[in-house]
């Protein structure tokens, strides 16, 4: 645990000890976190350039392990390291590895960079000290949100009303007393901000999730037709049509990811609707999900990928999946709720099988998301990997 | 007893994070791809394993040392094929190890 605790009295030499220890690793993670991203900047050759990246994101994983946010780590783990490296890896099978030189010079982006770079250091001399109790941040919303949340911290006063600053989830409790719990009683605190209390801004991020979709297909499907995507090679008889051949001779590779997929499969479901419990939710489960196609396309070839996930499926999937989010919020305005407070909900159909309350919404909407997020992802992989390179 | 359990598991947790840094070590300093190839293998198999071997000392026969297995069994199947698909497509791409013993036309 990092908190920044005053010394007592039966503090030891050992404490102290480790105290500086994960002070070293504070330091030294940084220090690499800020190593790699100045070898990025200066590597010419982008291949480096794109593993450089995915460490930096798995470093940047660590750091925010470090700083006691799980989920966060989750994500950029699965989405930095993970996804962004396969999909910049497969744009630069399309463009060529090497960088061009620039003819222009590097002034003004230099001085633009090291302007707003400026502006963003002196920026954080406004801000709280890490840790600090007294930040507004501990202080306004928080107490209100953890007192809901956790059970535990939780007082027996279920009266009072929870309002955030926006006036968007207004009376919760009020319109709550029938649930077990007052509040929103998901174990995970993270899960509960990001999908009842923020359900406004979460919507709205799967929103921008589907709308990049939905760019890249515009921008490089064209006008092609899906189904005459794949362009044909006939000519060469030993390249096949397919763009990502599959790897025929890579006995091992095709062993492994047949041993791994379902559990990675398996993982994906279990971060998905653990997200109310542990580290997890919607968008690292959509993630991993769609990864484990990804692999699949990658060592099994393009098609074969198409096949087990037709793109005309996946484009539904990409709807649905907000459909659903904001769905359950349109439930909830008509079972007399505002829009997204789901403590309406689940009350008249099976109740006795179903979760119901802030409980069923969340899971609803988590599931909205995860279906969306691993639809897009698969999208991105086949269209960025389906194009012929650039000549 | 546990002060045994908790000598074995630093034990391992040392040797792991010893073997670890003689993987970071062997990746810098050995003479080219396949064999610094070498230094990460090690990092993978004895420093992750035996870390983790010493972790699930730590925690007993618990939830916790169940997931740990599973981390082991996933790392033991993808790490040694991470190995193998980076050594295959180095030698595909032609990529000269350098040991003339090994290399294709001489």
């Amino acid at each position: 645990m990092r908190t920044n605790r005053c010394p007592q009295d039966g503090e030891t030499a050992i404490d102290s000890l480790v105290e500086l220890a994960t002070q070293w690793i504070d330091i030294s993670l940084l220090a690499l976190l800020a190593g790699t991203a100045v070898t990025v900047v200066r590597m010419r050759s982008l291949w480096a350039a794109v593993m450089l990246t995915g460490i930096y994101s798995f470093l940047g994983a660590s750091w925010m392990l470090i700083l006691d946010a799980p989920d966060v780590a989750f994500t950029e783990a699965a989405v930095g390291a993970g996804i962004a490296t396969v999909l910049m890896l497969s744009t630069l099978a399309l463009t060529g590895t090497t960088m061009k030189e620039r003819e222009k010079s590097p002034l003004l982006p230099l001085s633009v960079v090291v302007l707003t770079g400026a502006a963003l250091v002196y920026g954080t001399a406004d801000m709280p000290q890490f840790g600090d109790p007294a930040a507004p941040v501990h202080q306004h919303l928080m107490p209100e949100f953890m007192n809901d949340t956790v059970p535990s911290i939780h007082d027996a006063d279920s009266n009072h009303s929870v309002a955030n600053h926006h006036g968007m989830m207004a009376e919760v409790a009020d319109s709550n007393h029938h649930d077990t719990k007052s509040g929103v009683g998901i174990e995970n605190v993270v899960t509960a901000i990001l999908a009842s209390y923020r359900g406004y801004d979460t919507l709205g991020e799967t929103v921008v999730i589907l709308t990049a979709g939905v760019g890249v297909m515009l921008m490089l499907r064209g006008n092609q037709c899906v189904k005459n995507h794949v362009p044909e090679r006939t000519a060469d008889s030993t390249f096949t049509s397919d763009p990502l051949p599959p790897m025929r001779q890579r006995a091992i590779l095709r062993v492994v990811s047949k041993l791994v997929i379902p559990y990675i499969l398996l993982f994906g479901l279990y971060v998905q609707f653990h997200g109310d419990y542990g580290p997890g939710g919607g968008f690292q489960a959509g993630v991993i999900f769609a990864s484990a196609f990804i692999l699949y396309g990658l060592v099994f070839g393009l098609r074969s990928a198409r096949t087990v996930t037709p793109p005309q499926l996946i484009e539904i999937l990409i709807a649905l999946g907000v459909l659903i989010f904001a769905g359950t919020g349109v439930t909830a305005m008509l079972l007399g709720g505002n829009f997204l407070d789901y403590s309406v909900l689940g009350h008249h159909l099976w109740s006795g099988f179903l979760p119901h309350g802030q409980h069923l919404g969340v899971l609803l909407v988590e599931l909205g998301v995860g279906i969306t997020v691993a639809a897009v992802m698969i999208t991105i992989f086949f269209t960025f990997s389906g194009r012929e390179r650039v000549k | 007893m546990s002060l045994l359990v908790d000598v074995i598991s630093w034990a391992c947790i040392l040797s792991g994070s010893f073997f670890a840094v003689v993987g970071g070590i062997g990746i810098v300093r050995l003479p080219d791809f396949y064999t610094r190839l070498h230094g990460g293998g090690i990092t993978d198999t004895m420093g992750a394993g035996l870390i983790l071997l010493g972790l699930m000392f730590q925690a007993g026969l618990t939830l916790v040392t169940v997931k740990l297995v599973m981390i082991f069994l996933f790392l033991f199947a993808t790490s040694p094929t991470s190995c193998h698909a980076l050594a295959n497509s180095a030698w595909a791409h032609a990529h000269e190890p350098l040991s003339p013993r090994w290399r294709n036309g001489d």
